[in-house]
């Protein structure tokens, strides 16, 4: 393996779009370079530092494509390397990281030339990184390391907040313990509080993770300032959850609008989304309970005549409303507010994680998350107008995160819902999104370009890869990066946050160890425990 | 003295891109590729030996085959002591750079070698230094001679390569070097580096 440090060639040719070919030294050995890692490029006023994004071989006479050298032969190979024969690197050169007066100042700047031709390219050190993605702080959150480097890679949480931002990844690719790892990074530098829709109940309390073994969730770690809600109680108390509050949705709390999320999944006909609107105009808050109770009368035809709603709507529509009906948290009325205990957590800077226990059925995840996501939204936006006629503070910055995003964000609803507004309006109201997907090409092209950061695991779905990517410059030389990600644990962030697209290896979650460093120095309570932990694993 | 064993010729011919010289004894030719120089006052010339012959003194009139009644080689010369009078063997060689004022240069001099110089195999020092670059290899190689230059070339690094103390790592870089030089040209590339392996 390369040291740091270590010459691999110069640029032989190149252009500030397209990126710089770099012909490999006949010292250093092709088969140690990998696409993603990072370079220095030494110019004659200025270093550049930027990315290997593909890799070739070349031959300086075409005849030797043709009758092949007899390589066995160790004398004539070890002429021909690095002469008759050669690698090139492809190299993006993104930032300038030295030498004029402006890096000094403000750091890293982005790329307005190229190096002159033959400079000297470097396998870029643990320095060059550091002033890059430069060192945890306040308000930096170290999330992963680069490919074959100790350096710690760190995001901005703060400036990520500012914007909606989103993971992705084929399923099974570390989307989930990368979202965990985020979240408790926003817990402690983003001073924004989370809200966290959490279909399969795994960042509130235990998760799991490959073969079953149990991992810590936010509660467990930072009990202070997490609440668990859940949907499920019974679930949740069998799985020893300590909760904060039960979730039960009254029939009279859906509205005509929460249905328009559920066309899809209902598989309601767009009458019947019309005929919804209807019936509630008609029966006010009641309309779910009413409808579902109509029965098959002369008094009904005649109703369905006046609203001029078709038979065969109704029938669909029935269908779609007994689904509902069956979803076992939801009563005709109510005893508590979901919504008011949620905003009354957020309020004391508390993170809310919403399990679902047994429901993980779609369309509870989407009416629920539309439902509390709307009334959430409407008491920020009430709010922050309010704070800026009134002088008075604004409420925390929320972040919602949602997962199989596309549900929600799809071209045929994305402008329809309160996900594709928020998405769009950035933090108007202070309120952004962390979508989470494993289909990003099926999430509308205007919100995904609206998203500040995005970090993607390995994708191999040729769309999914294009819609993730679309906008960004660099674009096909990002591809190839993406694409040989390993199947776990690696990531490409680009955006908002970072400098400079950056492959990383994310930080290790699950371990006791992992644990210590994810706590704050004062937290000795859960520090001791995990050192119990420790301790655990070694008897 | 290392002066007189080293000799190996005097100068009968000159030019600015060669000289030849002819053997004080018959056979008696510096090998194929060999550094040799000559000195005049102030500036010594290398060459490198890229051609021998052996012949009758008079041009005009060619040797004719003796041997018939005789049991082997030897005996002819034996029996007509006079042959060894009306032969002579005659090198040549390639001017690749000069030496003024203690310094070398890999490139021709400003003029040509005197006739009658005398002209000697160089000691292994002075090959190590000259072949530290291989500069004259671009000489060799584009110069029209009776031999093929790839085994002029082959037989030159072989000799250097021979005085070097790791003689693989010479051979390489001269290699990279003739990769270089014969970039457009690979089946003579090929055929020098098959030529070079030992
Ligand atoms: N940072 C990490 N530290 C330790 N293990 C990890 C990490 N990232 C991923 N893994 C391993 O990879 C497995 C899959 O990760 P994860 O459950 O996050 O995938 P996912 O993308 O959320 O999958 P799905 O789409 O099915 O929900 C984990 O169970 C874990 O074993
Ligand atoms: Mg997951």
């Amino acid at each position: 393996m390369p040291e740091n440090n270590e010459q691999l060639g110069i640029v032989i040719s190149g252009s500030l779009n397209k990126g710089v070919e770099v012909r490999l030294d006949s010292a250093a050995s092709v088969e140690d370079m990998a696409v993603g890692r990072y370079v220095t490029i030494e110019g004659e006023k200025r270093r550049f530092f930027g990315m290997i994004t593909d890799i070739s071989l070349g031959v300086i006479d075409q005849k030797l494509t043709l009758t092949p050298p007899d390589i066995s032969d160790p004398f004539m190979a070890e002429v021909l390397a690095g002469t008759s024969v050669y690698a090139t690197l492809h190299v993006l050169p993104m930032l300038t990281i030295g030498g004029g007066v402006t890096e000094l100042i403000e750091g890293p700047q982005p790329v307005k030339t190229v190096a002159s031709h033959f400079s000297r390219v470097n396998l870029a050190s643990q320095r060059d990184v550091e002033l890059v993605f430069g060192g945890e702080d306040e308000r930096k959150f170290y999330i992963g390391t680069p490919l074959d480097m100790e350096t710690r890679i760190c995001l901005d949480l703060p400036e990520l907040v500012k914007r909606s931002n989103g993971i992705f990844g084929k399923s099974g690719t570390g989307k989930t313990f990368l979202t965990r790892i985020l979240l408790i990074g926003m817990l402690q530098k983003s001073a924004a509080v989370n809200l966290i829709f959490d279909m399969h109940s795994e960042y509130g309390w235990a998760g799991t993770s490959e073969g079953g073994r149990a991992v810590k969730a936010l509660k467990q770690l930072f009990p202070e300032q997490v609440a668990v809600f859940t949907l499920d109680e019974e679930n949740s108390r069998r799985r020893k959850v300590s909760t904060d509050f039960v979730v039960k949705i009254g029939y009279d709390e859906i509205e005509a609008e929460d249905m328009v999320l559920l066309r899809q999944t209902l598989n309601l006909t767009e009458p019947a989304i019309e005929a919804v609107y209807q019936l509630s105009r008609r029966f006010r808050r009641d309309w779910l309970l009413s409808t579902l109770q109509l029965k098959d009368s002369e008094e009904t035809r005649e109703l369905l005549k006046e609203l001029s709603i078709h038979e065969s709507t109704f029938q669909n529509l029935q269908r779609g409303l007994a689904t509902i009906r069956r979803l076992p948290f939801i009563e005709s009325h109510a005893s508590t507010n979901a919504v008011e205990a949620i905003l009354d957590h957020l309020d004391r800077g508390s993170n809310v994680v919403l399990e679902f226990g047994r429901y993980r059925d779609i369309t509870a995840y989407i009416l629920v998350a539309n439902m509390l996501t709307r009334r959430i939204y409407a008491k920020y936006q009430e709010r922050m107008e309010r704070a800026m006629g009134e002088d008075i503070a604004p409420p925390h910055p929320l972040v919602i995160t949602i997962e199989e995003a596309h549900r929600f964000l799809n071209p045929g609803i994305a402008s329809q819902t309160i996900f594709g507004t928020i998405a769009r309006e950035m933090r108007k109201y202070n309120v952004t999104l962390l979508v989470i997907d494993q289909r990003p090409s099926g999430i509308d092209d205007e919100v995904m370009s609206q998203l500040g950061t995005k970090i993607s695991c390995l994708l191999d779905n040729e769309r999914d890869i294009d819609s993730v990517l679309s906008g960004v410059s660099g674009k096909s030389e990002l591809k190839s990066v993406l694409a040989r990600l390993e199947s776990r644990q690696q990531a490409l962030i680009f955006g908002h946050a970072v400098p400079m697209p950056v492959v990383v290896r994310t930080r290790e979650y699950g371990s006791a160890d992992s644990y210590k460093d994810f706590l704050p120095a004062g937290a000795a309570e859960i520090r001791k425990q995990a050192e119990k932990d420790i301790e655990e694993l070694w008897q | 003295m290392a002066e007189l064993t080293s000799r190996v010729g005097e100068i009968i011919e000159a030019s600015t891109t060669d000289f030849v010289a002819q053997c004080y004894q018959l056979y008696q030719s510096p090998p194929l590729g060999s550094l040799v120089k000559t000195t005049d006052e102030s500036v010594a010339l290398y060459g490198i030996v890229y051609h021998a012959t052996t012949a009758s003194l008079e041009p005009g009139r060619r040797p004719i085959a003796r041997g018939r009644d005789e049991a082997s080689e030897a005996e002819i010369y034996r029996s007509s002591p006079q042959l060894l009078k009306l032969l002579r063997t005659e090198f040549s060689a390639l001017v690749v750079g000069y030496r003024e004022k203690e310094k070398l240069y890999r490139y021709l001099p400003a003029k040509p070698a005197r006739i009658h110089g005398f002209v000697h195999l160089c000691p292994a020092d002075e090959v190590r230094e000259f072949s530290q670059s291989l500069s004259f290899l671009n000489i060799l190689l584009n110069t029209h001679l009776p031999v093929a230059a790839e085994e002029l070339v082959a037989a030159s690094l072989r000799q250097m390569s021979q005085l070097c103390a790791d003689p693989h790592v010479f051979l390489v870089a001269a290699g990279k070097e003739l990769a270089i030089l014969l970039s457009g040209d690979f089946n003579r590339l090929k055929a020098i580096l098959g030529r070079l392996r030992q």
